[in-house]
């Protein structure tokens, strides 16, 4: 055992009070002092904060950043999304597999680099993209890969590969980042001004009950994906019995092609805290938790120092504004480790809890029973920055903007084939043909939008407004031109969600698998015609049967393309003549066989 | 609040106790709804979904569905049986599950309630996934293989036994069972007499050397369907 682990445990637990319910924050410091949380260390931190070694195993098996095994000090992390494989992230990947002397998924044999694939970065608008330990890389050539495993040979420096900063906020000194926000288009309502504290004055002058009267006379909806009224979901909050009430913002940011955050928690972190400090005191609780996305990690120091800044002021802390409203009320940030599920609101809370990101039964509802069983409002990035606006320019303003049932503007992440990849402030309602417009791709033969779990849609939508009554989305939008194919993206999204799923229910877990197989089988030539009815039923199966959003999204990517694009599924089955199963291949099935018994077969040689 | 909650469940009125959970209320009525997941003494847990049914038209896992005051629930469509032999399907499909020389033949309630939802050969195909068996303990192997992921072991051991046994670790198609011990099940607390063993509905958590000591046709499942008894309830 590493005579430094105990010392080092002992530590990092008192830190977090030896509190299992910040076992995410333990393991993760575990990990970055000693490169991973081995059957040592696990044991270790089970005695010291007082659970069962397996619940510690538990945790850290589930996240894709933890590692119960050593990795190298530098992991590089390339994104494997269809975005990054469009702009040339297999080339990407092959470069530094060659470079590094390792495939992916392995490590050197001195321990110094490991080659890992991540789902989506956030970073899409800059593909193909990856991870060095924190430090974003982004627009990866074969060229660039290499040269930044040579740097990496010869300063084991990760900061030291960024050689010219983004813009904006990118280029501070707590951010020092090459990532550009690449703001193609700025509304009213979450990229204009701010003065810090404005919004807040104007809610602190109301009740709380005023406070909540006017999100909801504003009829702003969450803009994570599920579109719930955000005044409805702070009154239940506010209404359910509890000691302490929670404010947690969602910054998981895991959908696919989405983005949009990410530039929010760059350039107006101030207008997000601003929303959670007035949803606490709407809601009449003390405490906010930022929970940020693994992948996000470079951003931290700068969000802390914003937090750092907001309290000097007075904007946090206690007695916020001035003794005499007694609101006290601060933020903590919880990092995630490499988990798409835990942007699922009930995932989330067990994310910040401590144990494995499964989501929870409902009900009981997050409103009524959410972190540590207290009433807690969870919202996305960007609904509480509209919340704070709406705070600072009144309900009407911002209801007048968009549409009836989908008022406000919407950050778009646009990425893809398009000329202008970036993110766009619209206003709700816009057809997709004016956004395709705006960001140059008027070729597009087809669009997923709503990310991974959203809808692959045609020409034929293309008039079709962006809204929650019309084409919802979350955030992303991703453009297809005329060369790609559809089902290839299809069959992307699926092996997403096979990774991504926490596998607690039984459609999901092995649905997806079976839907991923099966289109990977078409992929490859030997799809049948009833193939197409496999896939419908199948996928109907999932989203009906499925426990929470991801199992009843999941299959999207499949039935959509079904729906809208079904002459490319029928271009690629074929019926089988000879009756025998296309897809098996009885050479290979004997391939175990032969392996055993050490020789070949004399009839299938 | 009112002592009881009425509500419909396949056509008949029913009394219920506030709380109480759709699957629960229907079997205190004599109303079977196929479960795996759940066990009786233990909270909820809502993850193999074989308990769905429409509740006011609307799929929900009865299990973890509470009941109120004028729910419709359908519990037995012909569109819910396939979605159940679809589950079933899956499960079979995802494990290696060698029925005809498993110790738990004819009491397993994954066999059992394939026979009940009339299923012949998964319409999916076979995973074949490599899986580990843990015969480390002297009296109780652990059998992968079979495993459902139902996790009746993991809650009872917490929760009825008073002990840690069994979590879940990964996630997806690859999350499994584990132990509270790198040294397997032999370096747990685990004992034959746990209660957890009899929990687990298929053959993955096992007492050693008792295999096969109820002969083809005295076994649980041999000549009733699963659910029989609950089902008999209400016809008395
Ligand atoms: C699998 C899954 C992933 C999700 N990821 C996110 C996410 O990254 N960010 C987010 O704000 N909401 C995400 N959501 C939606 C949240 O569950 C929740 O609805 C949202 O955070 C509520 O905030 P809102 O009302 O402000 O939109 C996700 C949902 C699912 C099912
Ligand atoms: S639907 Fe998928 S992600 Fe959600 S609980 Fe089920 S297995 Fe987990």
């Amino acid at each position: 055992m590493n005579p430094n682990l105990e010392t080092d445990i002992r530590q990092i637990c008192k830190e977090f009070g030896n509190d299992r319910g910040r076992m995410m924050d333990i393991v993760i410091a575990v990990q970055k002092k000693h490169g991973c949380v081995n059957d040592d260390a696990m044991d270790l931190i089970a005695k010291t904060v007082a659970t069962h070694r397996v619940e510690v195993e538990s945790t850290v098996s589930f996240y894709a950043f933890l590692s119960t095994r050593p990795r190298g000090t530098i992991v590089i992390r390339l994104c494997h999304d269809i975005i990054d494989k469009m702009h040339g992230s297999d080339a990407v990947a092959a470069a530094l597999a060659r470079e590094v002397g390792v495939p992916f998924g392995q490590t050197t044999s001195d321990g110094k680099i490991t080659l890992e694939y991540a789902p989506c970065l956030g970073l899409c608008d800059q593909a193909p993209a990856a991870l060095v330990n924190d430090v974003p890389v982004t627009n990866l050539s074969t060229d660039k890969a290499r040269w930044m495993v040579q740097e990496l040979r010869k300063h084991h420096d990760p900061n030291q590969l960024v050689t010219e900063f983004g813009d904006g906020n990118n280029a501070h000194e707590l951010i020092r980042s090459m990532v550009y926000n690449n703001i193609r288009k700025r509304g009213e309502v979450v990229f204009a001004e701010m003065k810090p504290g404005e919004a807040l004055q104007k809610a602190l002058s109301m009740s709380p009950a005023e406070v909540i009267r006017e999100i909801k006379a504003s009829r702003l909806r969450g803009r994570g994906g599920a579109g719930f009224p955000t005044g409805m979901k702070w009154e239940f909050t506010r209404g359910a019995p509890g000691d302490n009430r929670y404010v947690m913002c969602n910054a998981d940011e895991g959908e696919p092609g989405t983005f949009k955050d990410r530039v929010i928690l760059t350039e107006c972190p101030d207008l997000m805290f601003e929303g959670m400090t007035i949803a606490g005191y709407a809601i009449g609780g003390n405490t906010g938790i930022l929970y940020l996305r693994g992948e996000y990690a470079y951003l931290r120091s700068y969000l802390e120092h914003v937090l750092a800044d907001r309290r000097k002021k007075g904007l946090l802390g206690k007695s916020v504004c001035g003794a005499k409203h007694c609101f006290d009320f601060d933020i903590r940030i919880q990092m995630g480790a490499g988990a798409y599920v835990c942007g699922e609101e009930t995932a989330l809370i067990s994310s910040c809890e401590g144990t494995r990101g499964d989501p929870k039964n409902r009900p009981p509802y997050p409103a009524q029973k959410g972190y540590l069983d207290c009433p807690s409002v969870v919202n996305n990035v960007e609904t509480l920055c509209c919340a704070a606006r709406i705070m600072e320019k009144g309900a009407a303003w911002f209801a007048q903007m968009g549409t009836t049932d989908s008022p406000g503007t919407k950050l778009l992440s646009v990425s893809g084939d398009c000329k202008r990849p970036g993110v766009y402030e619209v206003p709700f309602g816009i057809p997709v043909r004016e956004v395709l417009a705006m960001v140059g791709a008027e070729d597009a033969m087809a669009i997923q939008i709503g990310g991974a779990s959203g809808q692959m849609v045609g020409p034929k939508d293309y008039d079709r407004p962006i809204s929650y009554e019309g084409l919802a989305t979350g955030g992303s939008l991703m453009v297809f031109g005329p060369k790609r194919n559809v089902l290839e993206a299809a069959h992307m999204f699926m092996d997403f969600f096979v990774e991504e799923s926490c596998g607690y229910c039984t459609p999901c877990r092995v649905g997806n698998v079976l839907l991923k197989d099966r289109l990977e089988k078409i992929l490859n030539g030997q799809g049948e015609p009833g193939d197409l009815d496999y896939l419908q039923e199948l996928g109907q199966t999932v989203k009906v049967l499925s426990r929470c959003g991801l199992g009843q999204t999941s299959s999207n990517p499949v039935l959509t393309t079904l729906k809208n694009f079904r002459n490319v599924y029928e271009g690629l089955v074929k019926v089988n003549q000879d009756k025998f199963q296309s897809s098996f291949d009885i050479k290979a099935a004997l391939t175990p066989a032969r392996k055993i018994i050490g020789r070949e077969s004399v009839i299938y040689t | 609040m009112s002592e009881t909650v009425t509500l419909t469940i396949d056509g008949a009125e029913i009394q219920a106790k506030p709380g109480q959970m759709i699957l629960v209320a229907a079997e205190e009525a004599g109303i079977y709804i196929p479960r795996l997941c759940h066990y009786k003494g233990l909270k909820p847990h809502g993850s193999c979904r074989l308990c769905t049914v429409t509740v006011n038209g609307k799929p929900m896992a009865s299990c973890t569905q509470p009941v109120a005051p004028g729910m419709v629930v359908e519990t037995k469509t012909e569109a819910l049986n396939q979605f159940r032999r679809q589950i079933l399907e899956m499960l079979f499909a995802e494990g290696n599950h060698y029925c005809m020389f498993c110790e738990k033949s004819g009491n397993c309630e994954l066999q059992a309630q394939g026979y009940r939802y009339g299923m012949t050969a998964p319409r999916y195909p076979f995973q074949y996934p490599m899986r580990d068996i843990d015969a480390s303990h002297p009296d109780i192997f652990l059998d992968h293989n079979r495993c459902i992921l139902c996790a009746r072991c993991v809650r009872t051991s917490k929760d009825l036994d008073g002990k840690n046994v069994f979590q879940f670790v990964n996630r997806g198609k690859h999350k499994r069972v584990a132990v509270d011990s790198r040294a397997r099940l032999a370096g747990t607390n685990a004992n034959v007499t746990d209660q957890a063993l009899g929990a687990c509905p298929v053959g993955a958590l096992m007492k050693k050397r008792v295999g096969y000591a109820v002969p083809v046709g005295q076994r649980l499942y041999d000549h009733k369907p699963i659910g029989s008894e609950i089902e008999a309830k209400a016809s008395r």
